[in-house]
């Protein structure tokens, strides 16, 4: 035992709310970017193909400058566009968010656009679980294959509660909510198995998996909405809990 | 230009801590908060955006049942830290902005022109050396005095060290100097001298290695450590079955009925 064993090896991530709440909302507008194109694909209704790409658009918009006012130096955020490279997870993802923002905002009158919108959307609802999971902060890269699908999921219930609790009563949103909560209940299970993680996380995970789970098992128009405003919740606070977790993971790390 | 690189050796560490001041005083590095630790005679803990060298003070417990005054009892080690600059750098390859760069010399240099303070070489670094200065918003850690070695002198702390506990050269040189220094080390008895170079990990060879007695661990430097790239293959596999799923059941939830 020295005097050492009890000053933290690694050192604290620097992110404050904006960071969870870029994840959030980036992750919403990239999936609501893929159900607007897979609703048009099927032939769904065109206010819904509509409003998903404003989703996607005005996600984009919201997210850009919360990644911005997260820099240490905010004014030099094309630096970002400076370099391009692919064994950073950081660097991959504002190219992604660039060609993301883009591809979406065009996709508001061209539909060749929105399905570019929509590849890009694919990355940006996975691609914060590979920039959480590929670090050194014990709690992230233990679950750094879990992490992108985790957040997939939860991009995924997002975009589709969003899109119902705007008014559209489509059966196919509710089964994607329903995937999506099935989804996060088994990678609950999953965290839990293999040791879990903390308070808020958990409290995250029964809002985003079970609860939503249950209520939309119980199938009623109203229980809908709540299982809805239930994921919206608990994907929200699954992204904070997650960067806060790595702050926590930072300080208890030792040598 | 040869490859350079800093040796330093615990066993001739006397803490005098004129390596932090020369950092400082060189660098212009700002003060690093004037707290009261408790921890011995270090009130800095940890390398940091501010602390480019820092000297520990490794106090270690008498095993119970030895007696106190015992030889084998309480021991007091001085190891002066620094950045490892790593031949796979976690900060380096994270860096998004390519702030930072590998020089000539070898090292890990972070251009304060380009950075952007992202914030993602903080939790990149498996030895938490770089950080973000909260005022100035960018990251900083031992530039391993670049523009000294540009003019041909060697960093300011391996000038300012009395006792010849930091040695900079040729890396090359310095690894065979140090295979001898442990060799006589420990024909004098100190068996527990031992080298901290984390070579056959996946951060490679470091530019930065260090003399330590007995656990590398009671120094803060980790047995194991492991540059984050590794672990992007795991990582954006999840990210494409992730993103497959997503895509297959929006496309399988609207399909034509």
């Amino acid at each position: 035992m020295s005097n050492y064993s009890d000053v933290p090896l690694l050192k604290k991530p620097v992110w404050t709310w904006e960071v969870p709440l870029y994840f959030f909302v980036g992750g919403a507008a990239g999936a609501a970017a893929m159900i607007g194109v897979a609703a048009q694909f099927g032939g769904a209704d065109r206010k819904l193909v509509r409003d998903a790409r404003w989703i996607a658009a005005g996600g984009a918009v919201v997210a850009t400058p919360l990644l911005i006012a997260d820099l240490g130096r905010p004014e030099r955020f094309l630096n970002m566009l400076r370099v391009f490279k692919l064994q950073s997870p950081m660097s991959v993802g504002a190219w992604t968010l660039a060609a993301f923002g883009g591809a979406s905002t065009i996709a508001i009158v061209s539909d060749v656009a929105a399905v570019a919108s929509a590849a890009a959307g694919l990355v940006m609802a996975t691609y914060t679980g590979v920039l959480l999971g590929a670090t050194a902060i014990p709690v992230w890269k233990e679950h750094a294959a879990i992490l992108p699908i985790h957040f997939g999921a939860s991009a995924l219930a997002t975009a589709a509660s969003l899109l119902e609790l705007l008014g559209h009563d489509d059966k196919a949103l509710a089964r994607l909510a329903s995937a999506a909560a099935a989804t996060e209940t088994a990678i609950g299970v999953q965290i839990e198995a293999r040791g879990g993680t903390d308070v808020t996380t958990r409290i995250g995970g029964m809002f985003s998996g079970p609860l939503p789970l249950i209520l939309r098992l119980v199938g009623s128009p109203k229980t809908r909405k709540a299982a809805a405003a239930s994921a919206l919740l608990g994907s929200l606070i699954t992204r904070v809990a997650w960067v806060e977790a790595g702050k926590a993971s930072a300080e208890r790390s030792r040598a | 230009m040869a490859i350079t690189g800093f040796f330093t050796d615990s066993t001739l560490c006397i803490g005098c801590k004129a390596c932090e001041v020369a950092c400082k005083e060189w660098n212009g590095v700002p003060d690093d908060g004037f707290r009261w630790s408790g921890h011995s005679y270090d009130n800095t803990l940890a390398l940091g955006h501010s602390t480019w060298r820092h000297v520990k003070f490794v106090e270690r417990a008498p095993e119970i049942g030895r007696g106190g005054n015992a030889p084998q009892g309480m021991t007091w080690e001085f190891s002066s830290d620094v950045c490892k600059h790593c031949e796979h750098a976690g900060c380096l390859e994270a860096c998004p902005t390519g702030a930072i760069v590998r020089t000539e010399f070898g090292s890990v240099y972070v251009q304060p022109d380009i950075c952007n303070g992202c914030g993602y070489c903080v939790v990149t670094c498996p030895f938490g050396v770089i950080d973000r200065e909260p005022e100035d918003g960018r990251a900083f850690k031992c530039t391993f005095c670049y523009d000294r070695q540009k003019g041909g002198l060697q960093p300011a702390c391996a000038t300012a060290c009395p006792t010849g506990s930091i040695l900079f050269g040729d890396l090359e040189q310095l690894e065979r100097y140090a295979d001898d220094r442990i060799a006589r080390l420990h024909a004098w008895g100190m068996t527990d001298a031992r080298i901290w170079n984390p070579k056959d990990t996946s951060v490679g060879r470091t530019h930065a290695f260090f003399l330590v007695r007995g656990d590398a661990r009671d120094y803060n430097l980790p047995e194991k450590p492991e540059v984050p790239t590794v672990l992007l293959k795991k990582a954006w596999s999840a990210a494409a079955v992730g993103a497959a799923a997503i895509a297959f059941a929006a496309l399988l939830a609207f399909r034509k009925r």
